[in-house]
């Protein structure tokens, strides 16, 4: 059984004066114990409201939610706010995007780590500092025991992201959601921070849901991949099938915007024309209609559902009227 | 009203997007150690406070004792001027002026630091109660902080100060201090309700901190400079509404402990014939209110972060 089960999940936020925004619009997928899972897709598609529903972090007024997100065969969407909290920290975990605003700034690291191993690990303040210690040494950061004193500002974007993974696992959570974790930080520093999660998800058999607006970091990274656009799921395949034979026409325009050391001289990147400001609530027809260039009469008209893609092999979903034709990309035989 | 406290909402704002603590208050005190202002009014608060504290010591005569003149100038009214150990002559009594200021000196920092520190325990209670649960109690409390904040601050401690039938130092630092705990707690509020939604305090929800643990660990904690800003700046108001209070007669009727306000009020008599009786208390009371006023700008100035580079 899976370990996360998010079902037709929907949130909108309504304020008064103003239209309605649905941020998630029925979004479906599934995280298997120990499996790392991307929800990928370009900004304000919905990824970061999905994931703090999940937390149950959303603002109490405004957002209205429905659907279903089963942790573990609970139902976290019913869950009470002191179920929540007790479960937030030791089930559930979750690493931000900007390292420097996510810590305290008037706090050292080793209070900050300590917090949660006294809140959930029940430990006594001397343990705790032990197991603080020993938890930065595990993400890398040299000289744990001095750096337990330090203060956020005196230490650099890498080790503060380090540290904050340190604290979001602090009480071996069984799911880590990350949020764009490495966005903020040099490309180098990503690099060894994508790396530093793979390798503790693997030891630790944590389940990791990876935030990202990057195809790259989720090929280093996922075993199955969710492509996300204005709020749904349009797109689902084993990482290596996604990059292999993208079938949704947005999949296909976001690896094809990609620069590739491996494309032939003279090759023009494609961007996917247009932007999230063009974008159209999934109402009638495709909401990425306006912006496809494989785009029929039927894909304005009729809205497509999420379907088993047969015209694959994989077992994959796809949420398309007129998918990118595999032949078309690498000139091989349809299956 | 409404420009008030869209003053104070203002700044609780400005300090509040702080994103380190601690590495903007280095950053702040690099910049204040180079700015004038910020020195011109540090060597007046510290001339001040070290002229008040060693007031007994420095004080040449006693304070309370009539000592120039005899009882005939006296009758006339006349002030004994300037002379050899009394530099600045002697009051309508006959004591000595300078002793009398060096004293009096000592009994402001006394009502300026306590008044500040009571409006400053009573704002940040209201404050954190208000930031910390939102709801009613929120509403109760800023309704009665709103109030009070309509009503200009001199009268408000005057009104207060003449409730008391004998009024005297205490009633003075009561009155003053009520009057500053709305505008501490209206600041307090909205730095905490600004950190209620900072990155930082989200993070702690998603690792099931508790609500008490984030109100008094994560946000009071990371509100607190533009309040520490405040209190600099009520100082010297403290001691103008203080001397305003001493002045009206609503001060300590004992003229045996000298203080400014009161030295000044007691001048108004002979003011035609002798303004340096008033000149000398209101000038000391406009140049520390100046100096404790130039370090707070400057201060509040080195915390905003978009004077930052
Ligand atoms: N608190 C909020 N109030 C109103 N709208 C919001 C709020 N949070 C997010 N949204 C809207 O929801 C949409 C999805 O946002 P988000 O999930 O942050 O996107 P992203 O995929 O970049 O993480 C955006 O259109 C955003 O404007
Ligand atoms: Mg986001």
């Amino acid at each position: 059984m899976a370990l996360l089960e998010v079902r037709d999940l929907k949130v909108e936020f309504r304020r008064r004066g103003e239209e309605p925004v649905r941020a998630v619009d029925g979004v479906s997928f599934d995280v298997q114990p120990g499996q790392t899972v991307g929800l990928v897709g370009e900004s304000g598609c919905g990824k970061s409201v999905t994931a703090l529903t999940i937390m149950g972090l959303l603002p109490k007024r405004g957002p209205h939610v429905s659907g279903s997100a089963r942790f573990d065969a609970t139902e976290l969407l019913s869950l009470s706010d002191r179920q929540m909290r007790d479960r937030r920290g030791r089930d559930l975990g979750m690493v931000f995007q900007d390292p420097l605003s996510s810590l305290n700034p008037v706090v050292p690291i080793g209070l900050q780590v300590t917090e949660v191993l006294e809140r959930h690990r029940g430990m006594s303040r001397r343990q705790a500092t032990v197991e603080a210690a020993d938890l930065l040494d595990k993400v890398g950061i040299p000289d744990p025991r001095r750096r337990l004193d330090e203060y956020p500002h005196q230490l650099s974007g890498g080790m503060r992201q380090r540290a904050l993974i340190a604290i979001a696992l602090a009480c071996r959570p069984r799911l880590l959601i990350a949020d764009e974790p490495t966005t903020a930080l040099d490309v180098t520093i990503q690099a060894q921070i994508l790396a530093l999660l793979a390798n503790l998800v693997r030891d630790t058999e944590t389940a990791l849901i990876m935030i990202t607006h990057d195809l790259g970091v989720v090929a280093g990274l996922c075993d199955e991949v969710n492509v996300l656009y204005a709020g749904r799921v349009v797109e689902r395949a084993k990482r290596h099938d996604l990059f292999a034979i993208p079938r949704h026409p947005y999949t296909h325009g976001l690896l094809s915007s990609i620069p590739r050391l491996d494309a032939p001289r003279g090759d023009r990147l494609s961007p996917i024309t247009g932007s999230v400001a063009d974008n159209i609530p999934w109402t009638t027809g495709c909401a990425f209609a306006p912006r496809c260039p494989n785009a029929l009469d039927v894909c304005v008209e009729v809205t497509p559902e999420m379907t088993d893609d047969v015209g694959v092999p994989d077992n994959r979903s796809l949420r398309c009227h007129n998918p990118v034709e595999r032949a078309k990309r690498d000139g091989e035989a349809l299956v | 009203m409404t420009a008030r406290t869209d003053k104070i909402d203002k700044l609780a704002q400005h300090t509040a997007r702080s994103d380190a603590g601690v590495s903007l208050a280095a950053a702040a005190w690099r910049r204040l150690r180079r700015n004038p202002v910020f020195l011109l009014g540090a060597a007046i608060v510290v001339a001040f406070v070290v002229l008040a504290l060693l007031a007994p010591l420095l004080a040449p005569h006693d304070p309370a004792e009539p000592m120039l003149g005899d009882q005939v100038v006296r009758a006339r009214n006349e002030i004994p001027p300037s002379q050899p150990g009394h530099p600045l002559g002697g009051d309508q009594v006959g004591r000595d002026l300078l002793s009398r200021l060096l004293v009096g000196a000592q009994q402001t920092l006394l009502v300026g630091v306590l008044a500040t520190l009571i409006g400053l325990a009573g704002g940040l209670v209201l404050g954190t109660l208000a930031g910390a649960l939102s709801g009613w109690v929120d509403t109760v409390v800023m309704r009665v902080v709103d109030v009070m904040l309509s009503i200009p601050g001199l009268l408000l401690a005057v009104s207060i100060g003449s409730l008391f039938a004998q009024p005297n130092q205490y009633t003075v630092i009561l009155a003053v201090a009520i009057v500053q705990i709305p505008v501490f707690a209206r600041l307090l509020r909205g730095s905490m309700l600004a950190q209620r939604h900072s990155d930082h305090v989200l993070a702690a929800r998603a690792l099931g901190v508790r609500e008490r643990a984030i109100v008094f660990r994560h946000m009071l904690p990371n509100s607190l400079g533009p309040v520490i800003v405040q209190a600099t700046l009520v100082l010297a108001i403290a001691i103008i509404e203080a001397a305003g209070l001493s002045f009206l007669g609503l001060g300590n009727p004992d003229d045996r402990l000298p203080e400014w306000g009161q030295m000044l009020g007691q001048a108004q008599n002979v003011i035609d014939s002798h303004p340096e009786l008033a000149f000398w208390p209101a000038g000391c009371i406009v140049v520390v209110a100046l100096g404790f006023t130039l370090v707070g700008e400057s201060l509040r100035e080195a915390l905003d972060p978009k004077s930052r580079r």
